[in-house]
């Protein structure tokens, strides 16, 4: 099943990335050449396999770590400033963005 | 003593805790080094200043009586761990210029140990791609033949290396990014166990995959660095909770059995059928070999072992680490850091603008992949079917762990090939990958050993694969074998680079 340019378009917009036409055309038949070494993996019987989300859980126990809920970092301005140092756009300590609300 | 640059890890140790030399004068030669090889494209960063200031303070814990093994050992981080005290840009537009408020915790504990850091090294752009040409900024070169490429992603710290610009270097290890680009210029490179080094501060591409790890000259040299590296982090919820290692006492402890002459003798090395096809390169096929038949002499058996789906490996890579690269790399829109777009006329214009412009085309292509594998409807027939097949080869793994105790292959199915020639079909790219993905995939250590020399001169990689932890059992074989054989000592140094 070949992926048509009104998919590439689709995923493009779900990936918030803008692309011109020559990029779109050109990932059409990339995207269509990478599935279709996709394909072998399809063909293979997986029922009944649990899915390996996290590689040490074929081997052991994984359980995701819980720390107390509870405040470890105290921010001061200056951390905050450092934090946004490298920001596009800051006022008074905020990240702004284009209006959204009328 | 060897000329300053001539030292690794090891020997630049000794040099300075018997006071041969000084940590200010060791990096001011490896600066000078760097400055007048810029050409290899290695360094994306090199701060004189500040590696001359952590020299200084690193001679003066020496000549207080402090005797850690890295004190004052210069080396460089590859550009995807962010410092606070110099930029980071993971290789990408979308970075310029971007300063982190803290440091990587490798970063940091490399820095509490004595460790004198000379810049940032190049990468491809979010450690997508394995010849180093997708870094936005400029490519790295091979030191052995600089029209050929140092492999990718960590190309920068090999090609440093190799060069004999530092002695040792961070790397991380996605899918092989630290073994291929290892293998293609002559280093030694060891990805640890998944969880064993903190991804914390390691900018993310797939967050199941990411490890980090050395890159150096030697075994025992990767063996010194990982120990510092390496260790518990509350702060990364995969950290694995142990102790800390001690990477090169394991490395030295002796075999249970096993003599001077065959200290070895007693381990089983599998090769998986899969991993020598009919096509692989005559010359990688004839290094590997050549390495196989010192680890025999070293007292090791070879056994034939299978890994049926070593194929599969690729489809399944490309797709669950593009996915999780989507999903990681949604945060790059212009908001909170990094590029925005100048022009936009809303919100979700800028998103799309922003990341069209900061985002280079490989990029570009992993986040259409993983966006659509996971969109409504697809999920179950790629995401889940690949995490499915995961599952089965890493349980391939423990089948052929029941027969050996490593596994060996080449690391790549060629040598460094030539700049430019990758550009063209980025799928013929992926299938390059298909050695060093199924270790990604199960998450086990991985280490790339230089065993010689293929086409045009240029370097061959062993790999060997451990089970899960066994990073002593790999470093112990690997050391044995540079003990015996002289192909890590090969430097291009006598090649004009």
């Amino acid at each position: 099943m070949a992926l048509t340019p009104q998919d590439v378009s689709r995923i493009a917009h779900l990936a918030r990335l803008e692309l011109s036409d020559g990029e779109q055309s050109a990932l059409l038949g990339q995207l269509n050449g990478f599935f279709s070494i996709v394909e072998q993996m399809s063909a293979v019987d997986t029922s009944g396999v649990e899915p390996l989300y996290t590689p040490l859980s074929a081997v052991q126990h994984v359980s995701l770590r819980l720390r107390e809920d509870r405040v470890t970092e105290t921010e001061t301005i200056d951390q905050r400033e450092l934090k946004q140092r490298s920001a596009p756009a800051v006022e008074d300590g905020l990240f702004l963005v284009p209006k959204v609300i009328e | 003593m060897k000329s300053l640059h001539d030292m690794g890890v090891a020997e630049t140790r000794q040099a300075l805790q018997s006071k041969q030399v000084s940590s200010v004068e060791l990096t001011q030669a490896l600066l000078d080094r760097a400055a007048a090889h810029q050409h290899l494209g290695a360094f994306l960063h090199l701060d004189a200043e500040a590696a001359l200031a952590r020299a200084a303070a690193a001679d003066a814990r020496l000549a207080a009586g402090e005797s850690g093994a890295l004190i004052g050992v210069p080396l460089a981080h590859k550009d995807i761990f962010v410092t606070a005290d110099m930029p980071t840009t993971a290789g990408s537009k979308m970075l310029e210029g971007y300063r982190s408020p803290f440091d990587a915790t490798v970063v940091a504990r490399l820095n509490a140990a004595g460790t004198v850091s000379l810049g940032k090294l190049n990468c491809d752009e979010y450690a997508m791609g394995s010849a180093n040409e997708n870094s936005a900024y400029f490519p790295a070169t091979n030191p052995w033949d600089t029209t050929r490429v140092p492999g990718g992603s960590s190309g920068g710290s090999a090609a440093a290396v190799a060069a004999r610009l530092l002695p040792g270097a961070t790397g991380t290890d996605t899918g092989g990014s630290i073994r291929q680009p290892a293998s293609f210029t002559g280093i030694t490179g060891i990805k640890p166990t998944y969880g064993v080094c903190s991804r914390y501060g390691m900018i993310a591409f797939a967050s199941s995959l990411d490890q980090a790890g050395p890159m150096a000259r030697s075994a025992e040299d990767c063996a010194l660095l990982l120990s510092a590296m390496s260790g518990f982090d509350e702060r990364d919820a995969t950290s694995v909770q142990q102790a800390p290692q001690d990477f090169h006492a394991q490395m030295l402890q002796p075999r249970e059995g096993a003599s001077a002459a065959q200290p070895l003798k007693g381990l089983r090395i599998g090769l998986p059928r899969e991993f020598f096809p009919a096509a692989l390169a005559a010359d990688v096929d004839g290094a590997v070999r050549a390495g196989l038949k010192e680890l025999e002499k070293l007292g090791a058996t070879l056994v034939d072992v299978s890994l049926p789906r070593t194929e599969l490996a690729i489809p399944v890579y490309y797709i669950i680490a593009p996915a999780e690269a989507s999903s990681n790399l949604s945060r790059f829109d212009g908001v909170k850091f990094g590029h925005r777009a100048a022009k936009y006329t809303d919100l979700l214009d800028m998103y799309k603008k922003t990341r069209a412009e900061g985002f280079g085309a490989e990029v570009k292509r992993r986040i259409m992949i993983g966006t659509y594998v996971l969109s409504h409807g697809y999920y179950d027939a790629y995401y889940l079917q690949a995490q499915k097949l995961r599952r089965m080869i890493a349980d391939d793994f423990q089948a052929c762990f029941r027969q050996c105790d490593l596994i060996a292959g080449p690391v790549a199915p060629s040598v460094a090939w030539k700049a430019g020639e990758g550009a063209e079909d980025p799928v013929k790219a992926y299938l390059a990958d298909i050695f060093t993905l199924p270790g990604s995939l199960a998450g086990l250590p991985g280490m790339s050993v230089p065993v010689g020399f293929g086409e045009g001169g240029m370097p061959v990689g062993l790999q060997l694969l451990g089970n899960y932890f066994k990073e002593g059992q790999l470093l112990h074989a690997a050391h044995a074998l540079q003990q015996a054989t002289d192909w890590h000592r090969a430097s291009p140094v006598s090649r004009p680079f």
